[in-house]
């Protein structure tokens, strides 16, 4: 299931943890940013903001650690999987969509049928096929037997 | 004490056989050996997927049902690295090492055989310690005070992040990230929302089933997408009767059997220390103590039993930290309790005595649920193998629905499919950046007790940190903390001077 950890340069590995230090770093600031604003309080009488403050700046911390000692160098070797990634997250997202606006049967469809364009080795007709088993199951199994509070088909607008 | 025990267990053998439960529970471990043997969808994933649909059933049934999955899952992955060399999840990469080559000697059968038997040996130790440990373990739990139970969580927390996959720092902050991400809200005591960016949707939190979903679910798609090769299939055809060992084979793996039973009871006391580092410790101790330790790779009976017999033991065992003292040792853990949560059941040393159906009901349950899967484990590999010929192209699109209707169906809310979306998003990079997102989960299902804990312990204190150096248990779990960091910072420092001395940069293996 792992993709193949080949070890690269250290270069490429210190990037990486450069990369990670920062996206610490990002979070840990969103919440130090926020936190005093919640009220910190005293140690006695902890305000709403006093842990979110505290875990920012340990996160902060902890995030320029990991970018200044890079602590990993294996990284894995893969290329970008643009269609892949657009096809995974743009399947959720049309859930989303067909599904508050035509109800259970065109959300599994939709959803089913774009994420399976994902794989390189997929066709229109097999993902359509496969999408239509899939919606026929979810019809069934969630719709009749676990009583999914989704409508199966009805258009409800813009 | 034992006698107790021992009614009690009786109590829960009723609760467990009560026919709607045994059917929960047959449910679970059928549907967790499923997933055990598929690539691409984890324990984790199916019990955040099946979570939304035990709201409407009893806490004991929802319970039996998904901790069914997850042990059921554990016998199912074994069937995969043995038969296709495929380590589909963590705990039996180390299986593959030397199964794989007993399947291509023709052995494959034989050592399923006795695999599920080593499983089923170690899954009854796990249990019957869960049976007499819990209950002094309840007992001693229940003088904690708030300073002792931080304490104590504070230990869970660093164990579970150093000592899982990866480089323990990536793991403490992938616990902290955990920890915040359970502030998002609005805080129980004074009402205030944090973290919420303006979002009225987030003043309940961060669903957890969109949490887990996106982090196991979603990430883990965008991880393996288009690189999931074909699986090898040549060895994977084993009839029931192949599987009868014979007399020498079945007393040679009595041996492993019984000491990896020990080691994965061993490892499942130390918190954080789940079923991969088990099966870890148990093939390095059958290869040390074995006379020819050189043939280990190609096809040794031992180093394979003893793992397999050592990840059952740890498992069940693993139960017992999270259901006595409410800390989960691994995120399926913290999950399991999450779920407990959501029925409106408080986790904790009151727990056993609060509702002893549920606990003595999961307990007598695991032994049934083990039961059914030896029976259901033989006749069933045919076809758990033929599943496997379905190819990830089909599998991964139907699996990333289940986890859009499952999402939805917690609240009946799109915008926590969203929310999902995002998590996933951001899962992904931290997979990326070489973090192991599990420990996520233990910090935001402990995160909103650790600082009610931590308030309560400051304000009987008047503010005074020392507090936690002054109680006697609390001392102790924090000397252990120093202990694990201690020993952690050693063997960091180790590995990079060996490394050094061998002329490589000095860096640390994910």
């Amino acid at each position: 299931m792992k993709p193949d950890m080949t070890p690269d340069g250290p270069e490429v590995g210190q990037r990486r943890d450069l990369y990670a230090g920062g996206l610490l770093v990002l979070l840990g600031s969103i919440a130090l940013w926020n936190g005093p604003s919640y009220g910190i309080g005293t140690l006695t009488n902890m305000g709403a903001g006093f842990m979110p403050t505290v875990l920012g700046v340990i996160l902060v911390l902890l995030g320029i650690i990991i970018a200044g000692t890079k602590v990993t160098a294996m990284a894995p070797a893969d290329r970008p999987e643009w269609r892949g990634w657009a096809c995974i997250l743009a399947g959720p997202i049309l859930f989303i969509v067909a599904g508050d606006l035509g109800g259970l049967i065109p959300a599994t469809f939709a959803c089913v049928f774009v994420c399976a364009l994902g794989d390189r080795t997929m066709n229109a007709a097999r993902a359509a096929g496969l999408a239509l088993v899939v919606t026929v199951m979810s019809v069934v199994l969630f719709h009749y037997l676990l009583h999914v509070t989704l409508p199966l088909l009805a258009w409800r607008g813009w | 004490m034992i006698a107790q025990s021992l009614a009690d267990l009786w109590s829960g053998f009723g609760v467990a056989l009560e026919p709607h439960n045994l059917m929960w529970c047959f449910i679970g471990v059928l549907t967790g050996n499923m997933v055990g043997v598929l690539p691409g969808l984890g324990p984790l994933a199916t019990i955040s997927i099946l979570l939304p649909f035990t709201f409407g059933i009893k806490p004991v049934g929802a319970i039996l049902m998904l901790a069914g999955i997850m042990y059921g899952a554990q016998y199912g992955g074994a069937v995969c690295s043995i038969l296709l060399n495929l380590p589909c999840h963590p705990p039996h990469a180390v299986t593959c090492l030397d199964g794989f080559p007993l399947t291509k000697q023709g052995k494959g059968g034989v050592v399923l055989g006795l695999t599920v038997l080593a499983s089923f040996v170690g899954a009854s130790w796990g249990i019957t310690e869960m049976i007499f440990l819990a209950p002094v373990l309840v007992s001693i739990a229940l003088e904690f005070g708030p300073a002792d139970v931080c304490s104590l969580m504070l230990l869970g927390l660093l164990a579970g992040s150093t000592l899982a996959r990866g480089s323990p720092i990536k793991g403490v902050a992938m616990t902290v990230l955990g920890l915040l991400l359970g502030m998002v809200g609005t805080d129980i005591q004074t009402g205030t929302q944090r973290l919420v960016f303006g979002i009225p949707r987030l003043y309940d939190g961060i669903e957890l089933v969109a949490l887990a979903l996106g982090l196991f679910g979603i990430a883990e798609f965008l991880n393996s997408i288009n690189k999931v090769a074909p699986v090898n299939q040549q060895y994977s055809n084993v009839r029931l009767r192949d599987m009868r060992p014979s007399r020498a084979e079945l007393k040679r793996s009595i041996g492993p059997m019984f000491r990896g039973t020990l080691i994965g009871s061993l490892c499942s006391l130390i918190p954080g220390t789940g079923p991969t580092i088990a099966s870890f410790v148990a093939y390095a101790t059958e290869k040390k103590i074995s006379r020819t330790p050189e043939k280990f790779g190609t096809g040794m009976l031992e180093g394979v039993i003893c793992p397999e017999a050592s990840t059952h033991s740890s498992v069940q065992g693993d139960f017992i930290p999270t259901m006595t003292l409410g800390i989960p040792g691994d995120a399926v853990m913290a999950l399991l309790l999450g779920a407990l949560m959501i029925q409106g059941i408080v986790p904790g040393p009151q727990l056993i005595g609060e509702h002893p159906d549920i606990f003595w009901g999961l307990v007598a349950s695991f032994w049934i649920g083990n039961i059914i899967l030896v029976l259901l484990n033989v006749p069933l590999i045919g076809l758990w193998v033929k599943l496997l010929t379905i190819p990830y192209r089909y599998l991964y699109p139907s699996a990333l629905f289940f986890v859009c209707i499952g999402v939805y169906a917690v609240n009946s809310d799109m915008f926590q499919v969203g929310e999902t979306i995002v998590i996933g998003i951001l899962g992904y990079l931290l997979l990326r950046f070489g973090f192991h997102p599990a420990p996520i989960l233990l910090g935001f299902v402990l995160g909103p007790r650790f600082e009610e804990d931590f308030r309560r312990a400051m304000l009987l204190s008047g503010g005074d940190l020392l507090v936690f150096l002054k109680r006697p248990i609390s001392a102790l779990f924090l000397a252990l903390c120093l202990l694990m960091i201690g020993a952690q910072i050693y063997v960091t420092m180790r590995s990079w001077k060996r490394r050094r001395e061998a002329g490589l940069p000095s860096t640390v293996e994910v």
